[in-house]
């Protein structure tokens, strides 16, 4: 097949992870990645454009008619009703956006860089160190994430819960759990590489250790994090919004938080006051959604047992990929129909 | 042990291979089961580690308890009769051997010895861990081999997108749905709690209470009472079970497919066996290992849940306490409840790693 020199490599923006994944998905799982792909990308614009989007700003109480009633119903001058604190429910919703956003930013990037580096540097070196990190990413990968989080939180906030301090709070409540996962994704794969030719070679050579390890080692490593991180921003979403619905979270006037809406919705269930819980909760529920569908079609996509096949090539069809040529390598699914009929 | 040992060691070239198949069959899963038990002591050792360095980060606990309540004299006696002034070396050692002889101090707020917080509580969150484990089973896993029979059809469709709906939703926020729809709207069920006032006083009356409450009601042997506590159990064990359910339909359903493509499901296939019957018999069991395997995984998720779903439902147990506890930064209690979970984890874990390794002979080593 590569035999051929006049075949074009696949364009660039045809290569990167997400969208190489949509170009080989077909019917119902590229129907689930486009759907999630759109939640996601409504929540990203929501969350970079919430002050220009929300109606009022998520610790407002009162506007130029005077103070917003406690519990109203949704309609008229709030679309969603307000809270028992008297905030607008639909401009929380929208500003929790944006902290939701940060914090996943936050855990994730925390967690991949951390996690990253002790996976390359245990499963490169090994040893004594590797045995004593392995032990302890896995007795904190056993134990129950949030218990961890929630604990986290309190000693890294100490109280005090700004939008600052409170999102970095949670973000590195999450990482703490979060970078067990990455350690052993990466540690699995450094001791894989570690023992291919090329690594040799560039030992023989005389390269140093830091630059095998981050350049021989960690570029090839790398397969399997888009997946996981879309896996995990949906834990950052989940454990953000636990920590804010226990009560560990971050305070309303610093920044508005889906779970601190919740818990505040406890009681107003009980008396029947049904829109101070069902929008916040469906804003997690619609975000996590988005991201999980990304994530699990990922996650199909990438194991061959999973993926759906283009249906089988008929006659008439086959035609009309032979004259597409090289176009259709660029698809490996194709590749294997074409070799299969 | 050592006899297989010598059976190993001793018989000449010719009768290796017999001497191997008998310890095979023999010794390498007992093996495995010591160091697997071996392997819970440094886990359980590094958790109540961590939790000891978190919570002596803040300063000592009784600053952090009663810090505006007293005055700084009254401060520094306490202190001082609690021992938190010693080198924190010192205070860590005493603290690893309480925890090994499971002495795990006295509360800080109210008093009571850790252990009896632990007794008294334990028993609602395990009753709850019990119906969410049940939920979850009886509709994870059939809903799993469903939606894997009809593999890319519409039921598989429409199930997995239940699926992925039924873990994008917050555990708190499936309770405050349920308590909503079934407790206010339709008034059916029992808004919060473990049982009605009247139910839980004539269950503390009983002379052995398990703090089980379905078995002290049965023990008080009033079908009343019975079905009190088994109404309030109902919204918090579906909240909690769905969690689960979810993870245990999607986990089957990958397995049952995976299996489903092996050279011996296909050799039934075409001795005739019907597709639903390969799904049922051949393809199901085989698929149930990682299943098992992940129920351990899914106790500290559970665990984790608990404290969400007692906090919805004020089902008083561990998780409620817990949280209570750790509103008033009583940090001697946190410790002691946070260093009997990850105990409990640690044993799960273990016992499924046993199970596993029983079933399927490729997990030992």
């Amino acid at each position: 097949m590569t035999a051929e020199p006049t075949i074009k490599r696949p364009r660039i923006w045809s290569r990167l992870p997400v969208i190489h994944q949509l170009r080989q998905s077909v019917g119902l799982q590229r129907g689930m990645l486009i759907v999630g792909l759109t939640i996601t990308g409504i929540f990203i614009l929501t969350a970079i454009f919430a002050p220009l989007i929300a109606p009022y700003g998520f610790a407002q109480l009162q506007d130029a008619h005077g103070d917003f009633g406690a519990q109203d119903p949704p309609g008229g001058k709030h679309l969603l009703g307000t809270t028992v604190g008297g905030y607008d429910v639909l401009s929380r919703v929208i500003w929790g956006a944006q902290t939701a956003l940060l914090a996943i930013l936050v855990a994730v990037v925390l967690s991949v860089f951390l996690g990253i580096v002790l996976g390359v540097v245990s499963g490169y070196i090994g040893g004594w160190l590797d045995r004593v990190l392995v032990v302890i990413a896995d007795a904190v990968y056993a134990f129950p994430t949030l218990l961890l989080a929630i604990v986290s939180a309190i000693i890294i906030s100490q109280g005090q819960s700004n939008l600052f301090g409170g999102i970095l709070a949670a973000g590195l409540s999450i990482t703490v759990v979060f970078i067990p996962q990455y350690f052993r994704v990466i540690r699995a794969e450094a001791v894989r590489i570690k023992s291919e030719a090329y690594v040799e070679s560039a030992k023989v050579v005389g390269t140093g250790v830091i630059r095998i390890m981050f350049r021989h080692v960690l570029r090839n490593a790398t397969r399997s994090l888009p997946l996981i991180i879309t896996l995990n921003a949906s834990e950052a979403i989940f454990t953000l919004a636990a920590l804010g619905f226990l009560g560990f979270g971050i305070e309303p006037n610093s920044a508005a938080e889906w779970g601190y809406d919740l818990n505040k919705s406890i009681s107003d269930v009980t008396s029947g006051i049904w829109w101070t819980s069902i929008f916040p909760g469906m804003a997690i529920v619609l975000v996590v959604l988005g991201v999980t569908l990304v994530g699990e079609s990922l996650n199909d996509l990438a194991d061959p047992r999973l993926r759906t096949r283009r249906r089988a090539v008929g006659v008439t069809t086959l035609g009309t990929i032979s004259v597409q040529g090289g176009g259709a390598l660029d698809d490996e699914v194709v590749d294997i129909d074409e070799l299969e009929a | 042990m050592s006899t297989t040992v010598s059976a190993t060691a001793s018989p000449p070239s010719p009768s290796v291979k017999t001497s191997r198949r008998k310890s095979l069959t023999s010794s390498p899963l007992i093996r495995y089961i010591i160091v697997r038990f071996l392997l819970i002591i440094p886990t359980v050792f590094i958790l109540v580690t961590m939790v000891f360095i978190i919570m002596r980060v803040v300063g000592d606990p009784i600053t952090a308890a009663l810090g505006g309540r007293l005055s700084p004299e009254q401060l520094a006696e306490r202190i001082h009769k609690a021992g938190y002034d010693r080198p924190i070396a010192v205070q860590y050692f005493e603290y690893i051997g309480q925890v090994f002889t499971g002495n795990f101090g006295k509360s800080i707020t109210d008093g009571r010895p850790i252990s009896a917080i632990i007794v008294t509580y334990g028993g609602a969150t395990l009753e709850l861990a019990i119906y969410a484990l049940i939920v979850a089973l009886l509709v994870g896993i059939p809903l799993g081999m469903v939606a894997a029979y009809f593999r890319d059809r519409w039921p598989d469709a429409i199930l997995r997108i239940f699926a992925i709906l039924w873990y994008a939703t917050p555990v708190f926020f499936v309770g405050l749905l349920l308590k909503l729809v079934f407790a206010v709207w339709l008034n059916i069920l029992p808004v919060a709690g473990r049982a009605s006032t009247r139910t839980e006083l004539d269950l503390d009356s009983l002379p052995h209470p398990t703090g089980i409450y379905l078995i002290d009601a049965i023990q008080l042997g009033d079908p009343a009472a019975i079905g009190d506590v088994l109404q309030h159990a109902v919204l918090p064990g579906l909240a909690l079970g769905f969690l689960t359910a979810g993870i245990f339909l999607r986990l089957v359903r990958t397995n049952v497919i995976g299996t489903l493509s092996m050279d011996y499901v296909d050799a039934a296939r075409s001795r005739g066996v019907s597709e639903f019957r390969l799904v049922r018999k051949h393809a199901f069991k085989p698929a149930l290992i990682p299943v098992i395997t992940v129920i351990g995984l899914q106790i500290a998720l559970l665990l984790g849940g608990a404290v969400l779903t007692e906090t919805t439902f004020e089902w008083r147990g561990l998780g409620f306490q817990l949280v209570q506890y750790l509103g008033s930064r009583d940090f001697v209690a946190v410790q002691g409840i946070v260093a009997v979970l990850a105990v409990i984890v640690a044993v799960t874990n273990f016992i499924v790693d046993i199970i596993a390794a029983l079933i399927d002979p490729r997990v030992r080593y």
